[in-house]
């Protein structure tokens, strides 16, 4: 029989803010254990907490790039149960009042399909601290013999997304989570550095024959670190419940752990064990009412959105997914090559040169980006400046070795090429006399390499035309060059 | 000079003027707490050296020029709010060494307005009772009769003041913890609006409900001290931002000879005090027709879901409590009790920690949230409160105060309420006012003989030759503080029921007049 997945995927994004959620304690990541800390998120008696306002706005913006609805009232919950490095033992959220409602996550595959996922909700919680447990070996607190906190992260504003079980594949929910990662950075609403723990998910997976109706029994994957790890534990679990299934046996209902080192599933916890989180509204929080006014401002203000970009790179320009998801996936790149594209337009009054625009953005800038570890958007080649190159280019005033060398020279800091070319006259020349010089000069030094060219080897014409252009000192038009070096070699 | 017994407003008047220091005020007021606190147990902490400290603070401010309002004013700080440095216990053994790095809003304003803090005081552990007998940690005796409780859960503040051991007590009003004791103590005790003075520091019991206020001898200081402790506080959400209505200067009436003029004063149908004692009837009778005297227009009015009240809170209130105090837990501070695992410490630290009545309301309350009962008991419970508070709108459509009993008895005796339910009964009359947010004050009304306790259970003082004090609670619209206070102003200045007895325990008191 063929079976396919149904995958759903919640994930938690700490947001970027200067505060935490309910305080005034830094939302940064890392520092020395138990620094960022305050009576309120160290949960102290008698403290209270009072909600972080760019947290709500940034969770509008978020809810907004994905269509959601973002309802009048909202509230704040707690959700009840003792954990040590939760400072209340009980974690402020939302239950039945999100912020954002509903929503669509339009993503691309690989060969450019485009996917679409519903999303449930975006609602708005706090972290927790971390834990470290000594003694046990694996790091669990099983069998450790003490447990350290830190509560540096408590209290920072997490939203969480939980999607629809619209994905079909783990590719899909890859996807998925990529495009959450452009827009949210995008959006300036999250770093979205798993390495950091900023995002963090758990995929929801089940199995059912293809054009079955109901769904299979699902289980939760947890523990997974990287994007290519989601990819790997879905597969896993996929292939885990389709040979359960095979050998007559029931999916359990059950939270699975995702084991990297032996790329495995293993059962954490069973669904019978869940805990009654006896969600009830906080009374310390009054409820929120989220005005029009502040919606439609948003809303106004939200950048272009990758979705946009996607279907203006593709379809506008013609690129390929592969150059597109390189401008996509850094989005300073994207704006940068946006900006370029925009003076190119200014520049030549026209559309511009979107395609000669990516070259040197994905091609030289990030060769230069790499080798120094700076990104492209913070170096001192400006878009003004990219753009003006380009335009030295498609008006053939300089040859493409001529732009590779001012580029570079840009890189370091010598500003516009324009004046650069101005100041030393590095523009090509397209004087037929002057060239017809440099050739005459050449073959009269090299007479063996023209009898070469005469027995046949006319490979060497190559050779004879780099010397051309190396007497000129790059300035001369190549393809003037080439013409004159055959023709006269006749 | 007898500085103890000086009022706030008297004391800042001359600390203000400079005819006493700060600093001989408070010396004044240690040396009494030394020698009367052992017998009235008021406090569980002293604060000498602080007192000090702030009383020289207070004199080198006022020497400046500065104007400050309860300039030497000595204040008992209820056990459940934090000052920097002071141990801060709730009256519970989980917190019984906890040292608080930060002070509490209404407090911190308090001592700004020139405050002197004496000392801590003892209270119903997490302010859950109503005699001050739950609190794990000391015991605090009625100053009108030691053998009988000051109330609760703000016992120790209300013990504190009517024993003259400071002017202002902080007290916390979640269900009457305020406008009991001070019916007992025979005090003011002053609830304002839900929101008008700062949690910020007060440690939860039930968040929805808490709500910080006076308790004092006069009504003066008590608008005195809410003036100095109210106003928006960016800590705490629930607080309401808008300017406070100052109190203190709005007392008097333009009408002396008859102050409530034009203020309709409604009594309550379904609080009757015709089954009650007949000596308590009368006296609430008798306040009514005083109100009348004063000018008032007596009407009637209706609250039929009142009686749905305790159990309305006996269902929120535990429910937010069981929630507030989980994170006394032993993890990051107070007690623990170390076990094999980390569920066992949980177990062990809160199972020691806490005493029954804490526990009783945590079951309570983790129950009404659980999967399955939530909808009946706690949203039910919330739809209830709804109601309420739409009888108290109706009714106030009818009427500007609602005058009613504090409490149906005076003080009782040590164990006389052996079970839970006949305690949480003490607070019949003052619930329904903070499950709608109201302010609402106990104002001294009368005194009654301790034979008005012939029904109480064995153990009881027999005694009833030593008068007790009856409260009288009114009660006014959101917001209404003003109102509220001239009201009790108006009432405390033509009956003066505080002052004919001294309480006993004041060694040079006599019988008479004070």
């Amino acid at each position: 029989m063929n079976y396919e997945a149904v995958i759903g995927i919640e994930c938690h994004v700490e947001l970027k803010t200067a505060s935490k959620m309910f305080c005034g304690c830094p939302n940064e990541f890392g520092g020395e254990p138990n620094t960022k800390v305050c009576p309120v998120c160290l949960a102290l008696p008698g403290s209270l907490p009072v909600p972080n306002r760019i947290a709500i706005e940034h969770m509008i913006r978020a809810g907004l790039a994905f269509e959601a609805e973002i309802p009048v009232f909202s509230k704040f919950d707690r959700k009840n149960y003792f954990y040590p490095d939760m400072p209340k033992d009980y974690q402020i959220s939302q239950f039945d009042m999100p912020l954002t409602q509903g929503g669509t996550v339009r993503y691309w595959l690989e060969d450019g399909t485009i996917k679409e996922c519903r999303l449930t909700r975006i609602h708005l919680e706090e972290d927790t601290g971390k834990s470290t447990h000594a003694g046990s070996g694996d790091g669990r607190i099983a069998g450790s013999d003490y447990s350290l906190i830190d509560f540096n992260r408590a209290g920072v504003p997490l939203m969480e997304c939980v999607s629809e079980p619209d994905m079909r594949s783990a590719k899909e929910a890859v996807g998925y989570l990529e495009m959450l990662k452009r827009t949210f950075v995008q959006l300036g609403v999250s770093d979205v550095k798993m390495e950091e723990g900023s995002l963090r998910c758990d995929a929801n997976v089940s199995i059912h024959p293809v054009g079955a109706s109901e769904y299979g029994t699902k289980t939760e994957i947890k523990n997974m670190n990287s994007f290519r790890s989601v990819e790997r534990a879905i597969e896993s679990e996929i292939a885990r419940q389709i040979a359960v299934v095979e050998s007559g046996k029931k999916v359990e209902q059950e939270t699975r752990g995702w084991d990297e080192a032996k790329g495995i599933t293993h059962s954490m916890r069973s669904k019978e064990k869940a805990h009654d989180y006896r969600y009830f509204p906080d009374p310390d929080l009054v409820p929120l009412e989220v005005s029009r006014d502040l919606v439609e401002k948003i809303r106004k203000e939200l950048p272009e959105l990758p979705g946009t970009r996607f279907e203006r790179y593709t379809k506008d320009y013609g690129f390929n997914i592969k150059q597109t998801n390189q401008l996509l996936d850094d989005v300073s790149l994207a704006v940068y090559f946006d900006a370029t594209v925009q003076a190119t337009r200014i520049a030549s009054n026209g559309s511009g040169n979107p395609q000669q625009a990516m070259n040197f953005v994905l091609g030289d800038l990030s060769r230069l980006a790499n080798e120094s570890n700076i990104g492209v958007a913070e170096s001192k080649v400006t878009p003004g400046h990219l753009a003006e190159l380009i335009g030295l280019v498609d008006a053939k005033t300089i040859n493409s070795k001529i732009a590779k060398e001012l580029l570079e020279r840009m890189w370091a800091g010598e500003g516009s090429p324009k004046a650069i070319v101005e100041k030393e006259s590095l523009a090509q020349t397209s004087d037929t006399g002057a060239i017809e010089k440099f050739v005459d000069e050449v073959l009269a030094a090299h007479p063996d390499v023209v009898a070469d060219y005469k027995a046949g080897k006319l490979n060497v014409a190559g050779f004879l035309v780099g010397q051309v252009m190396k007497a000129s000192k790059g300035k001369a038009n190549p393809a003037m060059v080439q013409d004159l070096v055959k023709q006269k070699l006749g | 000079m007898n500085f103890e017994k000086l009022s706030a407003a008297e004391v800042a008047g001359k600390v203000c003027t400079g005819e006493v220091s700060a600093r001989e005020v408070t010396d004044a007021m240690l040396h009494h707490v030394d020698a009367i606190d052992p017998k009235v147990g008021a406090y569980l902490t002293h604060l000498h050296k602080l007192a000090r400290e702030c009383a020289d603070g207070v004199d080198a401010r006022v020497a400046a020029g500065e104007k400050l309002p309860l300039a030497g004013v000595p204040v008992a700080v209820k056990d459940n709010m934090c000052l920097t440095g002071t141990r801060t216990t709730c009256g519970s053994k989980i917190l019984e060494h906890w040292i608080s790095p930060y002070t509490a809003t209404a407090v911190q304003r308090v001592l700004d307005a020139g405050g002197i803090p004496i000392g801590k005081s003892n209270m119903d552990e997490f302010a859950m009772g109503s005699s001050c007998e739950n609190s794990a940690l000391g015991v605090s005796r009625n100053p009108y009769d030691l053998d009988r409780v000051p109330g609760g859960s703000s016992g120790g503040s209300a013990s504190a003041v009517a024993a003259y051991e400071a002017a202002i007590g902080f007290g916390s009003d979640t269900g009457g913890s305020i406008r009991e004791p001070a019916a007992f103590c025979n005090l003011v005790g002053f609830k304002p609006t839900y929101g008008r003075v700062s949690r910020y520091g007060l440690i939860a019991f039930a968040s929805s409900l808490d709500q910080i206020g006076p308790l004092t001898r006069t009504v003066e200081d008590a608008a005195l001290a809410y003036d100095a402790m109210g106003g928006h506080d960016f800590m705490d959400s629930t607080s309401i931002d808008r300017p406070l209505e100052t109190t203190a200067d709005a007392l008097r009436s333009k009408n002396a000879e008859a102050p409530l003029r034009g203020v309709r004063v409604g009594l309550v149908r379904e609080f009757s005090t015709e089954k009650l004692d007949a000596e308590i009837d009368a006296i609430y009778k008798k306040a009514y027709k005083d109100l009348e005297a004063l000018g008032a227009e007596i009407v009637e009015v209706g609250l039929p879901t009142a009686e749905y009240g305790l159990a309305t809170y006996y269902l929120i209130a535990p429910a937010e409590c069981s929630s507030n105090l989980a994170r006394f837990d032993g993890v990051r501070y107070g007690l623990r009790v170390d076990a094999e695992d980390v569920g066992g410490m949980y177990e062990a630290t809160r199972a020691v920690g806490f005493g029954p009545e804490v526990k009783r309301r945590i079951l309570i309350g983790t129950y009404a949230l659980s999967t399955g009962y939530y909808d009946a008991y706690y949203v039910r419970a919330q739809k209830a409160r709804t109601l309420i508070a739409n009888d108290f709108k109706k009714a106030f459509a009818d009427c500007d105060i609602i005058a009613c009993p504090a409490a149906s008895s005076p003080a009782f005796g040590f164990n006389a309420k052996s079970d839970p339910y006949s305690m949480y009964l003490m607070d019949y009359y003052t619930i329904p006012m903070s499950l709608a947010g109201l302010p609402a004050l106990s104002v001294p009304c009368g005194w009654v003989g301790g034979s008005v306790l012939r029904d109480a259970p064995a153990g009881a003082p027999q005694d009833d030759k030593k008068p007790l004090p009856m409260g009288l609670q009114l009660c006014a619209p959101l917001f209404e503080e003003r109102k509220l206070l001239q009201a009790a102003y108006a009432y405390e200045q033509a009956t003066h029921h505080a002052k004919q007895h001294e309480p006993r325990v004041i060694p040079s008191a006599v019988e008479g007049p004070r």
